[in-house]
């Protein structure tokens, strides 16, 4: 067998991948293999590129308006929702928020779900978790200033201080 | 059951929330997460890791690493400035800037899945500790790709079904799993769809499942596939006993005297040795000594294994020297 990339050098190196039962095969030269074909074997396979078919959107979307579609930027990278469509790859954290609205049904055709219910960052869980009470303390301070009860707002908002300062410094 | 699960492996994929995810990095967004991640790798004390930037490594060395699966091909061909830590012991390794600007994994051989989420998690925790996340209370870890996001998560095992691919019951289980949220990647040798009859299981849903329901339900359905490896390996020798011994051991009389043999020629003969130990029909050598060759016949790491490049030719008599020390 001859090397599918130069066609010259008998096919030495052989990779078969079957991803569900879908089977690719290549057959390449020491010297081919070495220059492209082993590491780079995954890429034309991979998730994404079947995902792009995922992403497009509905046939009858499509045909209705496709001129409606004014360009949905991401404000992070600046990444349009047409070029994630076709990628199949987000370009920033920010993508998400940007694209939230659109992302519902993608999420749920891929996963099945949209909501996280797993692990959250002890960090974060900290941060979530100061945020609330400050939310918590705001209140009991309007109740203290409404009862006159000055010392006690001023202990509050110093409490509230604190906190919103552990905030900014993480 | 250990002797049907060869390997376990749990991947996290996170990312940065301050920098571009990878197909939106220019130079200096790369070599920012390499310095950064780096420095916060080098702080743990739990475990040494030893740090490579990809592109100075030589492409031996980087296959090598991919043969031990320790990064990925797109990882080594990565066209952007990437690199991996690796722990001594060779079980965990953190490649930067893959898809995902981090990708954390743990690989241990047997059935330690378990194990490899503990170390995932707690190797998560510390960098989380020093990292700003892209992470979101409603979608959780926010991925490169929509098809990762929210745990981040894959759970995977390497099985060993030599009898379910020999009577011909592989695709209808692929077919139905498939429906289930879990993948089977198989990884064949040349030409003949049995050579290895090595297979991937993995979770294809990362969204809306806590971590620990995803692995146990990878876990179920790979018990399940291993119960029916082990009714179909008690098929085969109750049916064709004779004709099971027969390739078993003409396997592994190749094996014990080959002088020249290529890798896929060597993956299907150790598959049938290694079922072969597990059936009891082989007691001369070792399930481990056969995991052993299943890394070392690899084309890149045999090489390093002798410390030089080789032709492919010289390889195969390498190869052929190599297996018969091992088998003794």
């Amino acid at each position: 067998m001859l090397c599918e990339n130069c066609g010259k050098r008998p096919a030495t190196v052989h990779y078969t991948q079957i991803i569900n039962g879908v089977k690719t095969e290549m057959h390449l030269c020491e010297i081919c293999a070495k220059q492209k074909g082993s590491i780079e074997f995954d890429a034309p396979f991979s998730v994404t590129n079947f995902l792009a078919g995922i992403l497009e959107p509905a046939f009858g979307a499509q045909v209705l308006k496709p001129s409606l579609e004014i360009a949905l930027t991401c404000k992070g990278c600046g990444m349009t929702f047409d070029e994630f469509r076709r990628a199949g790859r987000f370009g920033c954290a920010m993508c998400y928020s940007s694209f939230s609205e659109k992302l519902y049904p993608i999420f749920r055709r891929i996963h099945g779900n949209t909501k996280h219910v797993g692990k959250i960052p002890t960090k974060m869980g900290e941060d979530i978790a100061i945020k609330r009470e400050i939310d918590r303390l705001k209140i009991e301070l309007n109740v203290a200033i409404k009862n006159e009860e000055y010392e006690k707002a001023a202990q509050i908002r110093d409490k509230i201080r604190d906190l919103e300062k552990k905030l900014s410094r993480e | 059951m250990n002797d049907i699960v060869v390997t376990s492996r749990i991947r996290l994929a996170r990312n940065l929330s301050d920098v571009p995810f990878t197909i939106k990095m220019n130079d200096y967004d790369a070599s920012n997460v390499i310095d950064r991640v780096k420095n916060v790798i080098l702080k743990n004390k739990q475990y040494h890791f030893d740090f490579f930037e990809i592109k100075k490594l030589p492409l031996l060395k980087r296959q090598v690493l991919i043969e031990k699966h320790l990064i990925s091909p797109a990882l080594a061909s990565s066209k952007i400035k990437s690199a991996v830590a690796i722990d001594q012991n060779e079980n965990i390794s953190i490649m930067i800037n893959e898809e995902d600007h981090l990708r954390i994994q743990v690989l241990y051989r047997g059935q330690e899945i378990q194990k490899a989420w503990e170390d995932a998690n707690k190797i998560d925790d510390f960098l989380e500790q020093h990292l700003p996340y892209a992470y979101d209370e409603t979608w959780g870890y926010l991925t490169s790709c929509p098809t990762n996001v929210g745990t981040g998560l894959r759970a995977s095992f390497m099985v060993h079904l030599p009898a379910l691919t020999l009577l011909g019951y592989m695709k209808g289980i692929i077919d139905t799993i498939t429906k289930l949220g879990i993948a089977v990647r198989g990884f064949y040798g040349e030409g003949s769809e049995a050579a290895g009859n090595l297979y991937q299981i993995s979770n294809q849903i990362t969204l809306g499942q806590p971590e620990e329901d995803i692995i146990a339900n990878v876990v179920s359905i790979t018990n399940q596939i291993i119960e029916q490896e082990q009714q179909a390996r008690l098929k085969l020798l109750s049916e064709n006993r004779a004709f099971v011994e027969d390739k078993v051991y003409r396997s592994y009389g190749i094996l014990k005297y080959a002088r020249n043999i290529s890798s896929n020629e060597a993956l299907r003969l150790i598959s049938d040795v290694r079922m072969g130990i597990s059936m009891g029909i082989i007691k001369e050598t070792t399930i481990d000594k056969l995991d052993v060759l299943l890394n070392l016949i690899q084309p890149a790491i045999i090489q390093d294994y002798f410390g030089r490049e080789m032709t492919p030719e010289e390889r195969d008599i390498k190869r052929a020297e190599l297996i018969r020390k091992i088998l003794g």
